[in-house]
């Protein structure tokens, strides 16, 4: 048993820590990508930002797609709920709000991470700071899943936050792959131009992925393959199917922890066994884009279901 | 005024309980003792120890400045010490009793009857209703001062809902960190059991309704509020439920928390939302920070409210200057621990004391707290003098006047070494079917030379509190 404004605070705390640290791997490969092109970096920028889906608040205060820009918004903005700066903010104040239902270790991971990126981000940053901004984020955020994955007890306080990591990671990997899902068509038939090479490689860095790629396929980048990783992996932990089986993990544990079963059950069920059937040649006949505007939103509506179901409000 | 210093009062040289620390501070050096107390502050900024300070732009979240070195009580001054609190808490939940039903003290005119008629504390609500228990105030922080070896005065009964427990123990654990030798060498009797105490405290006073295991719940108004800190720390440590009003409701003629499960039954709620916002049908209607018709469950017996609403009648400090007179007529003894002097500004003889002495003593509002609203004459100007005079004759009736006591000071830790500084004590207080009292307390401690005032809103610091087993 757990009070529903509980496990509301642990669902968002989740979600915002895992977009702090989706955001900085975003603009990472964003500065990647400035770096190792020659032409005009606009076009990038503006993927950066519409896969961040701040694109609306950014058109309103800025006109350039540019690296300062786009970094100043995504990290520290605080007109921008999703900046960096915002997300841990929220992510402390609903830790706050949640603290006797966090150990010790995770708390003040939460709150390290809070004073390090305020001291971090309270003033304008120099382009040259940023990657060791960035890497200051990944690390502080490692850090807290960390003190979270060793110290936890794995009951309902840990089901709801790991809901609260998949769906915004499912929500990140899907937006990630729908912003440039042409440059994975195969119908586009650049195939084997440098600019591909650069595309590819940068969805897979902007969810850590290019390493393990490697492990997986051949170090060449095909874009079936990387679809495929992306979507259908049961051992990438940010693909799709994994992200589904995760948040499919914590319902179930719910389920048979309280002895009830709710339509956020069935809602999962319903796109994991989807996930798990399909092919990736299934998923690129019935249109990639179509595919992930379809995961996008119900992905959204899961939340939603499950904030109804637990009774976060 | 020279004041009792604590370690080293001037005519005695170094007191008894101090010895064994002494010779622990003269083998360090001061370079060590400075890095520690930086230490002392990243633990409590890491741990997220902090406090707000209302109307203060940005700085939402302020650290309690916390000073190193201990304030040692001996165990024989401790006994003397709990002897008058008990005898305290059981006259104050005594009168509450009786103020809220027959009102034997007002008709023996011990204490006049205009005092509590029209007293914004005083709740009509209350009358005639018994309390699971029949306790009215479980939780206690009496604030003691100490002007000499063996005087000791109450300054306050804190009987609504007194903070800073959570430092007492947080202090103690840190000092436990910074000097683990120290706690080896000298025996200082433990104080953080307090949350087990209050647990089993509270569950002792549950409502008969409740079954084996009650369950209890810690109120909030939420994380903006000042001492949220503490109330998710006493809940964490007593594994219960921290509440806010939106999660509770009224079902069943029960009150009950939203859970993921549905609606549970709480017995007891140990309440951090001051009176008025408890119930928006019984008072003031525009609260969301309380439970609608919690007043009416509470009136069936299916709740204890911890505490009880209406115990601001017992710490009213129009009521303070009884207290002596309260306590003879409920427990049949003169109290153990005296009173400060007080002038009640309301009795014209008093005012035209007050008004002519101005400059000697600290006047305060009646329903003030925290420090606020009240005047230290000694350290005011002619002209704040002057103002406050204005506002005294305006509304005497608002305003008690004490004379400027000489507390006792301890030496705190400061760049150039040790310095006395004035200290007041509050020691936490539990009533149930018994009562306890956690050997210790928060010691406040005024960090600037000569200052009187130890409020944390007011700049005020910390001391770990130790009361040696001896």
């Amino acid at each position: 048993m757990l009070l529903g404004r509980t496990a509301n605070g642990l669902y968002w705390m989740n979600r915002y820590i895992e977009r702090a640290e989706n955001m900085a791997r975003l603009i990472d490969a964003g500065l990647r990508m400035a770096l190792t092109r020659n032409e005009s970096d606009a076009e990038e920028w503006t993927s950066v930002i519409m896969s961040s889906g701040v694109e609306a608040g950014y058109r309103s205060k800025h006109d350039e797609f540019n690296a300062a820009n786009v970094c100043d918004y995504l990290l520290r903005d605080i007109e921008n709920s999703s900046s960096v700066l915002s997300s841990i903010e929220t992510a402390r104040m609903n830790a706050r709000m949640v603290r006797t239902a966090l150990t010790r270790e995770t708390w003040e991971s939460i709150n390290d991470a809070w004073m390090s990126f305020r001291r971090m981000l309270s003033g304008p940053l120099d382009e040259r700071e940023v990657p060791k901004v960035l890497d200051a984020i990944k690390r502080e955020t490692a850090q807290i899943r960390g003190a979270f994955h060793g110290t936890m007890l794995r009951n309902e306080i840990y089901d709801f936050s790991q809901l609260g990591i998949f769906i915004e990671r499912a929500d990140n990997t899907a937006r990630i792959l729908d912003v440039k899902y042409y440059v994975l068509l195969p119908s586009i038939s650049w195939v084997g131009s440098s600019m591909d090479n650069y595309q590819w490689e940068s969805i897979l860095r902007s969810v850590s992925a290019h390493r393990s790629y490697r492990w997986v396929y051949d170090a060449a980048y095909k874009p079936t393959n990387i679809a495929e990783f992306l979507v259908l992996s049961r051992r990438m932990p940010r693909s799709l199917a994994f992200c589904y089986r995760m948040i499919d993990d914590s319902l179930e544990g719910l389920a048979s922890d309280y002895g009830i079963r709710h339509p956020s059950h069935e809602m999962c069920a319903d796109m994991l066994s989807k996930l798990k059937a399909m092919r990736i040649k299934d998923v690129l006949d019935e249109g990639l884009h179509e595919f992930l505007t379809d995961v996008i939103l119900r992905t959204n509506r899961l939340g939603d279901q499950v904030a109804r179901d637990y009774r976060f409000f | 005024m020279v004041a009792f210093d604590e370690m080293r009062p001037e005519e005695a040289g170094l007191r008894n309980p101090y010895s064994e620390y002494d010779g622990w501070l003269t083998e360090q050096d001061t370079a060590r003792l400075g890095q520690k107390m930086k230490d002392a502050e990243n633990v409590f900024r890491r741990t997220g120890i902090t406090f707000a300070v209302y109307g203060e732009q940005n700085a939402a979240e302020r650290l309690i400045p916390f000073d190193i070195v201990p304030r040692i009580i001996s165990g024989a001054e401790w006994r003397r010490l709990t002897l008058g609190i008990e005898q305290r808490v059981q006259a104050l939940n005594a009168f509450l009793e009786d103020i809220y039903h027959r009102q034997e003290i007002l008709r023996a005119g011990r204490v006049p009857k205009e005092l509590i008629a029209g007293n914004v504390a005083f709740l009509p609500e209350m009358i005639g209703l018994r309390p699971p228990a029949g306790v009215y105030t479980h939780i206690i922080g009496t604030d003691i001062v100490r002007t000499g070896e063996n005087d000791f005065f109450v300054l306050e009964d804190n009987a609504r809902t007194p903070s800073g427990v959570s430092y007492m123990i947080e202090n103690r654990e840190t000092m436990m960190q910074l000097f683990p030798e120290l706690f080896k060498r000298i025996k200082v009797r433990p104080v953080e059991n307090y949350p087990q105490l209050l647990r089993q405290s509270l569950a002792a006073v549950a409502p008969r309704s409740a079954d084996e295991q009650p369950t209890i719940a810690v109120l909030t108004p939420g994380s903006f509020n000042s001492a949220y800190f503490e109330h998710a720390f006493l809940a964490d440590h007593m594994g219960v439920e921290l509440v806010e009003g939106h999660d509770l409701r009224v079902v069943d003629g029960h009150v009950a928390m939203r859970t993921t499960e549905g609606y549970k039954q709480i017995d007891v709620l140990y309440r951090r939302v001051d009176d008025d916002f408890l119930d928006p049908l019984s008072f003031n209607p525009d609260s969301v920070l309380g439970v609608p018709g919690i007043m009416d469950v509470y009136r069936a017996g299916n709740i204890t409210i911890a505490n009880a609403p209406g115990t601001g009648i017992a710490d009213d400090k129009a009521i303070y200057s009884y207290m002596p007179e309260i306590v003879e007529f409920y427990t049949g003894r003169k109290p153990i621990l005296g009173n400060i002097p007080t002038w009640r500004c309301s009795e014209p003889d008093s005012l035209a004391y007050v008004l002519e002495h101005l400059g000697e003593l600290v006047v305060k509002e009646v329903h003030g707290s925290g420090g606020y609203g009240m005047l230290v004459g000694p350290a005011a100007s002619k002209k704040e003098r002057d103002a406050f005079a204005q506002k005294l004759k305006a509304r005497p009736g608002n305003y008690i006047a004490q004379p400027t006591l000489a507390l006792s000071t301890c030496p705190i830790l400061t760049d150039a070494g040790l310095a006395p500084r004035h200290v007041d004590l509050r020691p936490f207080v539990l009533v149930s079917d018994r009562i306890r009292i956690v050997p210790g307390g928060l010691t406040r401690v005024a960090l600037q030379p000569g200052s009187l005032v130890v409020n944390s809103s007011q700049g005020g610091g910390t001391k770990d509190t130790w009361v040696l087993d001896d």
